[in-house]
């Protein structure tokens, strides 16, 4: 186990230096650049930014020069903002965005997983049906069509929630709730299939004949073997939403991460591009990481050491 | 489509039931009604609360709050003593000599002449790499301290005694004093920018000298401004409280507006303004920017004036903004948008010059183009119209697009693009045809004018007139006023002959807040709006 988690490590951390390294070189291969605007700057001006920001070195220097201040965890200034700093902007919007994602992911595990188990047990019947149809529907409406939606029935008519904005538990209601739309959804369907396939195993029909009551066998052997597509999908799903989305945080104005993913490529603001992708890569590297050791301690069948990785 | 919202509804209602939601009315937020507090969406978080870093008008907005430089604008877009209590402009319009008036720094420091000194040349320092710092160019050696070629010393700002100080430009520059009133030439207190470094990062040491003071700034969410008991004319300023909120989403800042949470927001949704047009609380003000696109006059079949007018006669601009646009906008048959003054006169710049430089006529617009040799377009090469994706210029892009293929018979391409791949093509003029804004750095015509200098930097559509720069070279060399109106009148009929650029509309601005909000002024330029004077009623 020991060995297997220092290859993991070593392993991730390659994947971040060629992350790394892929990104520098790709963001900085597209045309336009932090200072490019519809009125065109005069050369002075360009002169004295470019040396500020060391854009005036050749890139293979500030390539090196940038992966030397990211092993002492510096990821620079931002174009955009200039008087903040790359870890400021990622140290106040990841606890956001973070808080908001749990959230997200708490609905859509719980929801998403009786609802698929409901529809598994009353499998062909109208309440499966019903989820089913529902789950369909709610995946494949989009984030920025719910979203208002919800805003107009629960803030503008109903008055129940702010429509906007961050600070108390009220103001998570709604982007909450549109986060974790699709994912319930998805977990709905996912744990529906996986719990009808378990439910068909030699294993359950063994437990149902040795005696156990059917509500024994559904808890104690088919959810937690059903489980474990879903477990699977939590990973990349936990990281993309922990750390925000950009359509659910500007339309609710939350002061999340989600937002620099987007904008960041827009202003070529390079160092933030740099810091918020090698953010989001060692949060779904850890994840998946924690994901595969819980596969471990559910699933018998999984073995790190024998799995020859 | 209503079942579809239905049953996403009810199963939302399910999910809500399910996590056990709080479901407690909120109750109304705003009690006091006769709280001298207005809740204003800027729009955007501020890049930055330096004076000598901001460029947008987001960050003008809270500079225009917080600072006060020699002039302010007033509510006829006319500068009127800020700082200064008085001027002096000599004759060959060089040599400008403000009289401070005795003003005090939020701290309690006196505002002094040094410190405008300071802080001008602290914009100019070239490890500033300020993007305004080009501002300050009028000033006879800006430019060279600026590029590392001269001396701070050498920056002619003095500051004769501790009231007095004196500017010498380079060369006459009408605008230069309205400029005093913009952002990057606000004063700021040398002794606290000495002392620390940083302050402008927090309220805690953020020292002001306008009507407000920073109290708080929550990123992304709030900027809170408090009155300023230190400011000059503190007894005309009513506000107690001024909450600036940074919300980038239209839609959004609609939604909080209808729930009582905001009292002015800064654009309203497109799709809302039918509905909310007639309603006392929409306000319409000029904005001085022009929506146009550039003609590449260096690339076939451009190159020939007959094609681009025809081009622009076969435009239907009312269409583009009653069913397009949809917020008012002016349809523009000139280069230079409504809300310039004119001089010695104080009319409109564009009233005096009449918005009328050519007339949408197909009939015209279709013997021009067979002159240049197309008859009903026959043998027009494919050309494309580039434009940075945007719901609002690629509907415009796609009337367009019909009305010269239904007017003329032409056929042309359309092509997106990303933002900055967009800016880049236009810089190098690969393009045909390429949609664009443009808005002034300054009140006064000139702004706009001096674009098409052959040469000039932003002239993207490489057109050269060499009478248009004897006209601009005349206006900008003369300390008369009505010469140099009449020059860049004449030279705006130059560009309107020869038209290397198809003006479509003038912008406006859209605003809408309460009906018992008075006093705001919405100058057309540098700052969305000026609360200095704005009460609660």
């Amino acid at each position: 186990m020991g060995g297997y988690i220092l290859r993991r490590l070593v392993n991730s951390l390659l994947a971040l230096f060629t992350i790394a390294t892929l990104v520098f070189f790709l963001m900085h291969a597209v045309p336009g650049g932090p200072f490019a605007s519809e009125k065109k700057l005069p050369p002075e001006v360009i002169r004295n930014l470019n040396a500020r920001y060391h854009l005036d070195q050749p890139l293979r220097k500030q390539y090196v020069d940038y992966m030397g201040n990211l092993l002492c965890g510096d990821l620079g200034p931002s174009f955009k903002y200039p008087d903040r700093t790359v870890n400021e902007l990622i140290s106040e919007g990841f606890p956001v965005s973070a808080a908001l994602g749990m959230a997200a992911v708490f609905v859509a595990v719980t929801a998403g997983c009786f609802l698929g188990v409901f529809a598994a047990l009353n499998h062909n019947r109208w309440q499966d049906f019903l989820t089913v149809g529902l789950a369909a529907l709610n995946y494949s409406i989009p984030v920025f069509v719910m979203a208002p939606i919800l805003v107009y029935v629960f803030s503008i008519k109903l008055g129940w929630v702010p429509p906007a904005m961050w600070g108390t538990a009220r103001h998570m209601v709604l982007p909450t709730l549109a986060l974790a739309a699709g994912p319930t959804a998805f977990i709905a369907a996912l744990m529906r299939s996986s719990m009808l396939e378990v439910l068909r195993q030699d294993y359950i029909r063994t437990a149902l004949a040795k005696g156990l009551s059917y509500r024994a066998v559904v808890f104690r052997h088919g959810i937690k073997n059903a489980l474990i597509p879903v477990i699977a999908y939590l990973g990349p799903m936990t990281a993309a939403v922990l750390t925000g989305s950009f359509v659910i945080e500007k339309i609710f104005a939350i002061p999340g991460l989600g937002e620099y993913f987007v904008t960041s490529v827009i202003n070529r603001d390079y160092t933030v591009i740099m810091g918020v992708t090698l953010f989001y890569s060692t949060i779904l590297l850890a994840i998946n990481f924690m994901i595969d050791i819980v596969f471990v301690l559910i699933d018998p069948r999984i073995s790190l050491t024998r799995s020859g990785r | 489509m209503s079942y579809r919202k239905l049953m996403a509804l009810s199963l939302i209602l399910l999910f809500m039931l399910l996590s056990g939601c709080n479901m407690t009315p909120n109750q109304k937020t705003d009690t006091e009604k006769t709280a001298q507090v207005i809740r204003y969406n800027l729009g955007a978080e501020p890049e930055s609360l330096d004076p000598a870093r901001m460029t947008g008008m987001v960050e003008g907005t809270v500079a225009n709050a917080l600072f006060e430089g020699l002039v302010r604008y007033d509510a006829t877009n006319q500068p009127q003593p800020g700082m200064a209590a008085e001027w002096d402009i000599s004759d060959d319009g060089l040599v400008y000599t403000f009289r401070l008036r005795d003003a005090k720094w939020s701290n309690g420091d006196p505002v002094t002449a040094e410190d405008f000194r300071f802080s001008w040349l602290r914009v100019l320092n070239p490890d500033m790499a300020s993007d305004y710092a080009y501002q300050l160019y009028y000033i006879k050696g800006a430019v060279e301290y600026n590029s590392g070629r001269g001396k701070a010393e050498d920056v002619a700002v003095r500051a004769k005694d501790s009231h007095t100080l004196e500017v010498t430009l380079k060369a006459p520059a009408r605008q230069f004093l309205g400029l005093t009133a913009f952002q990057t030439l606000m004063p700021l207190n040398r002794k606290v920018v000495e002392a620390y470094p940083d302050w402008y990062e927090s309220p805690q040491n953020y020292v002001g000298n306008g009507p407000f003071l920073l109290e708080k700034w929550e990123h992304k969410q709030k900027i809170t401004l408090v009155k300023n008991p230190a400011y000059w004319d503190a007894a005309n300023v009513k506000l107690d409280k001024l909450e600036m909120y940074l919300l980038e989403d239209d839609n959004t800042a609609y939604a909080m507006y209808k729930t009582g949470r905001l009292d002015f927001v800064e654009r309203t949704p497109v799709q809302e303004i039918p509905l909310k047009k007639n309603d006392p609380d929409f306000h319409i003000f000029p904005d001085l920017a022009t929506e146009f696109y550039w003609f590449n006059t260096q690339r076939e079949p451009l190159d020939n004036p007959k094609v681009r007018k025809a081009l622009a006669m076969s435009v239907d601009r009312g269409a583009i903004v009653e069913n397009v646009t949809q917020a008012g906008e002016k349809p523009a048959y000139a280069w230079v948008p409504f809300g310039f003054t004119d001089e010695p006169s104080t009319v409109d710049f564009r009233e005096a010059g009449g918005n009328s430089y050519f007339t949408e006529d197909v009939e015209a617009a279709r013997r021009l183009l067979e002159e240049a040799g197309y008859p009903g377009g026959k043998g027009f090469p494919r050309l494309t119209l580039q434009f940075n994706s945007n719901e609002r210029h690629r509907k415009t892009a796609e009337a367009i697009q019909e009305m010269w293929r239904q007017n003329l018979g032409i056929e042309i391409v359309l092509a997106p693009k990303e933002w900055q791949v967009y800016l880049e093509d236009q810089a190098t003029m690969n393009f045909d045809i390429s949609r664009s804004g443009w808005g002034p750095d300054y009140l006064d015509p000139m702004t706009f004018m001096d674009v098409f200098v052959s040469d000039g930097s932003n002239n993207n559509a490489g057109w050269s007139n060499p009478r248009y720069d004897r006209l601009i070279a005349e206006a900008n060399g003369t300390g008369d006023s009505s010469r140099r109106m009449k020059a860049m009148h004449e030279a705006e009929a130059i560009l309107m002959e020869d038209m290397p650029l198809m003006p479509i509309y003038f912008y406006v601005n859209d605003n809408l807040f309460r009906e018992n909000i008075k006093g705001i002024i919405v100058p057309p330029f540098g700052t969305y709006a000026d609360f200095r004077n704005a009460y609660v009623e």
